[in-house]
């Protein structure tokens, strides 16, 4: 996905203020992704057991009639073009590290507020270290 | 609540895990081959996805979103996105052994702080249990009526 936005994108620099207005705005737009589709899941059941029962078509079908998953997509593609929309003003190797990062912490905060998961000291730990790792790597 | 997942649902992890990466790497490869896209030619892309290296890593990405959503249906999401990180190190590995590309020392440590934190989780319990007293169950009777709905 990055390296189609690269590809699509051009170079311009942005100051500090619209540079991480961008990049939390694609952060925003990911985690608000995320927690749909998961809440619309969690509210359609196994997906495993909707297939033994009715087939791929029935789980396709149970998926695809969530309005939740739909904004939940939705909410996916906006963050798809927040990011081509970054990346013509950011660099990518501040956009792509930053906004993958936030979007982990956020998902674990969002998971916790929104899905009432149980979001212990085990799993913020390894939020933070999945964020610091993905931040490293994207360097 | 059960904590511990049964082999057919590690299998769904793992392909979560593998097909995003492949996917990329894949459509990374494909993408070398048909050159560099802009928005004055973007009929390229036309030709792009024809390409077979891009199509198997639409395939794979296709895959790596059925397998995702079955995993949120029965894990939290705290719990399925480290695997999803997990991903990157194997981006990272792939790029290096098959691509060729170099691994820098950050990297390294990048690599070994998503191990960590995907082992920190995958310790832990995988679905978090909601009692019916919570507001969250609400939503419960729409769950069903789709399930219903999809056996109709």
């Amino acid at each position: 996905m990055i390296l189609a936005s690269q590809m699509l994108a051009g170079h311009i620099h942005a100051g500090p203020v619209e540079t991480w207005a961008t990049i939390l705005t694609v952060a925003a737009t990911a985690v608000a992704g995320d927690v749909l589709t998961a809440g619309a899941m969690r509210r359609i059941g196994d997906l495993d057991a909707i297939r033994a029962k009715a087939g791929l078509g029935g789980a396709i079908r149970a998926v695809t009639s969530s309005p939740m998953f739909l904004l939940g997509v939705l909410s996916m593609a906006v963050s798809f073009f927040s990011l081509l929309f970054t990346l013509s003003n950011v660099e990518v190797s501040l956009a792509a590290p930053a906004s993958a990062s936030l979007t982990f912490l956020g998902n674990a905060f969002a998971a916790k507020i929104f899905l009432k998961e149980n979001v212990d000291r085990r799993r913020w730990l390894a939020a933070i270290f999945v964020c610091a790792g993905v931040f490293l790597l994207a360097k | 609540m059960k904590h511990t997942l049964s082999p057919q649902r590690y299998l769904i992890l793992l392909a979560v895990m593998l097909t995003a990466s492949v996917g990329d790497t894949l459509l990374s490869h494909g993408m070398t081959q048909v050159g560099p896209v802009t928005l004055a030619h973007l009929g390229m892309l036309l030709a792009a996805i024809r390409n077979p290296w891009v199509i198997t890593g639409i395939l794979c990405l296709l895959g790596f979103f059925a397998s995702y959503l079955t995993a949120l249906s029965w894990a939290d999401l705290t719990f399925v996105l480290p695997s999803t990180a997990f991903g990157y190190v194997v981006v990272a590995l792939l790029s290096k052994f098959w691509l060729h590309e170099t691994i820098t020392l950050y990297r390294w440590a990048g690599i070994l702080l998503i191990v960590c934190g995907v082992g920190f989780v995958a310790n832990g319990p995988s679905l978090t249990p909601h009692e019916p007293r919570h507001a969250v169950e609400e939503p419960a009777p729409e769950g069903e009526s789709a399930v219903t709905g999809g056996t109709r």
